[in-house]
């Protein structure tokens, strides 16, 4: 008689848990991130900030994303090759190459791997500033936090992902080729003929887009969790740990709504 | 922040954490008089700090009233908090520079935010008097986490009066110093508020050096003000948790 209501009601403060806690922080995310971007209109003007960021989200970037890019395109080529000629349309390998690329590879693997570099430094960084009372000291001296720490970061990184996205494309589909034409025998005309074909611009600015989304989520992640770390060094690891965890899931996540929600190639060609 | 007579003030003040057994401020008094050096004493763990993020608006009470030369925090919006907190400098328990900057750049850093218009050369110049004022003149290059705990606390000074200020806060400004480094600080902050004119507020469990520096000494207790006067009034309370604490010190004995 006493054991079951007990159970039910732990059911309930799970599941309610559960709903409730994960939505109060979608709010409290959500909160943060616009009122940090709406500080980027206030004066002082942090443009400078901005560039610094830039610098440090997609420069400092550009080597891991070219080498990703690469080897990506490389193994991606070889992979489609042996599928499709099994069916024989292997000449459609850049095509195949070329699409996923700009809609699916470029923007997800770029998010990614700059989820583990800049957006693990972000949390870390301010953890730190957070827990060495360095953020107190921007309140105490009437300066923003969110102004000055959180909105550039964010603001560079939704500018710094669709370029360094363009550059995985780039390299990717570099990669792709020579593999196609130097180890798969592919002919190089027929490569390139066939890309331009079926390749729309909407399948690259499709894959744009998402770099910008990527990037403002990666960095509102990365930015929110190290501003509310806690407990010191522990707390500093573990803001830094759940940021990279959220970050790469979001962005899994969103890519399948967004590939859904975007147009594409194929629909605006009709 | 033109109130005649109280800088500061707190009003029945009270302020319960999450998870906590009990309010950490359990309507707290105290006021703070325009120009004195004001100590507030207190075991660790009884609200110290939390007392003075109230006064900087970074915490809410749950109840009572804070008031900054007579204006309520509480009908303050975020850009009013901001104008009121240009008139604080704060020196941080940890110094809480910023790791990121020189140390001349840390000590640049609220003039650069505040003083745009006098330009890099009069910026230079007023931090090349800062460091001068706390006896480091030649470390501007210097990054913090090459200097030793005591010059922090120096270069935390200079930057928390770098822009004037007319209320000046101190978490535990000795805490962790040797003797000697202590006193050193001590005097810095008697030295810096008088020429400033400021108010200074200090919290700490350094015994000697608030009946050494202080105009007032309150004695914060179960989460309100036991007992607040002068030094020589706080070395004669009756108070019993007041007799305890220094004879702990080895006052009076």
């Amino acid at each position: 008689m006493t054991t079951k209501p007990v159970a039910a009601k732990a059911n309930e403060s799970f599941w309610r848990q559960l709903t409730v806690g994960r939505l109060a922080g979608l709010g409290r995310i959500t909160i943060f991130g616009t009122s940090s971007v709406a500080w980027m209109f206030k004066r002082p003007s942090r443009v400078n900030l901005v560039v610094d960021e830039m610098e440090f989200v997609g420069n400092q970037s550009l080597f891991i994303v070219c080498l990703t890019a690469g080897f990506t395109g490389a193994v991606f080529a070889y992979q489609s090759y042996l599928a499709l000629k099994l069916v024989g349309t292997e000449s459609l390998v850049g095509t195949s190459v070329a699409i996923a690329l700009a809609r699916e590879l470029g923007p997800v693997m770029t998010g990614l791997v700059v989820t583990g570099r800049a957006g693990a430094a972000m949390a870390a960084k301010l953890g730190i500033m957070r827990v060495t009372e360095q953020i107190d000291a921007l309140e105490v001296m009437a300066v923003s936090p969110k102004q000055y720490l959180v909105g550039p970061k964010i603001v560079a990184s939704i500018f710094s992902l669709p370029l360094l996205t363009a550059i995985f494309g780039l390299l990717g589909n570099l990669g792709a080729y020579l593999v196609a034409v130097y180890v798969c025998g592919i002919d190089a005309g027929i490569y390139v003929a066939k890309l331009k074909y079926y390749l729309y611009p909407w399948d690259v600015y499709h894959g744009l887009i998402k770099a910008a989304v990527f990037g403002g989520v990666l960095s509102l992640i990365g930015c929110y969790k190290g501003y509310t770390a806690r407990n010191g060094a522990e707390g500093v690891g573990r803001a830094t740990n759940e940021a990279v965890v959220y970050s790469m899931v979001t962005i899994l996540i969103l890519d399948y709504f967004l590939s859904v929600l975007l147009p594409s190639g194929y629909r605006t060609q009709g | 922040m033109d109130h005649p007579e109280v800088a500061i003030e707190l009003k029945d003040v009270w302020k319960t954490f999450a998870r906590a057994s009990g309010p950490t401020l359990a309507g707290m008094d105290l006021a703070v008089r325009r120009g004195s050096i004001h100590v507030l004493l207190g075991h660790s763990g009884t609200g110290k700090s939390v007392t003075l993020k109230h006064m900087l608006g970074l915490i809410e009470p749950d109840r009572g009233e804070i008031r900054i030369a007579g204006e309520p925090l509480d009908s303050a919006d975020e850009v009013r908090l901001r104008e009121i907190r240009r008139h604080f400098g704060m020196l941080f328990q940890s110094s809480a520079l910023f790791d990121s900057l020189s140390v001349f750049d840390n000590v640049a850093f609220p003039l650069r935010e505040h003083r745009p218009e006098w330009g890099e050369e009069r910026i230079a110049a007023r931090v090349e008097e800062l460091l001068g004022l706390v006896e480091l003149p030649d470390i501007g290059e210097e990054m913090p986490s090459d200097l030793s705990g005591g010059m922090r606390k120096r270069v935390g000074l200079a930057r928390a009066i770098a822009l004037e200020p007319d209320i000046l806060l101190f978490d535990e400004p000795t805490t962790g110093l040797d003797p000697v480094t202590s006193h050193v600080i001590d005097d810095l902050i008697v030295k810096t508020t008088r020429d400033l004119g400021a108010t200074s507020f200090i919290i700490s469990h350094d015994i000697h050096a608030a009946l050494r520096i202080a105009d007032v000494i309150s004695f914060l207790w179960q989460g309100k003000i036991l007992e607040s006067g002068s030094p020589d009034e706080f070395r004669r309370s009756s108070s019993d948790p007041i007799r305890r604490i220094l004879r702990s010190a080895g006052v009076n004995e």
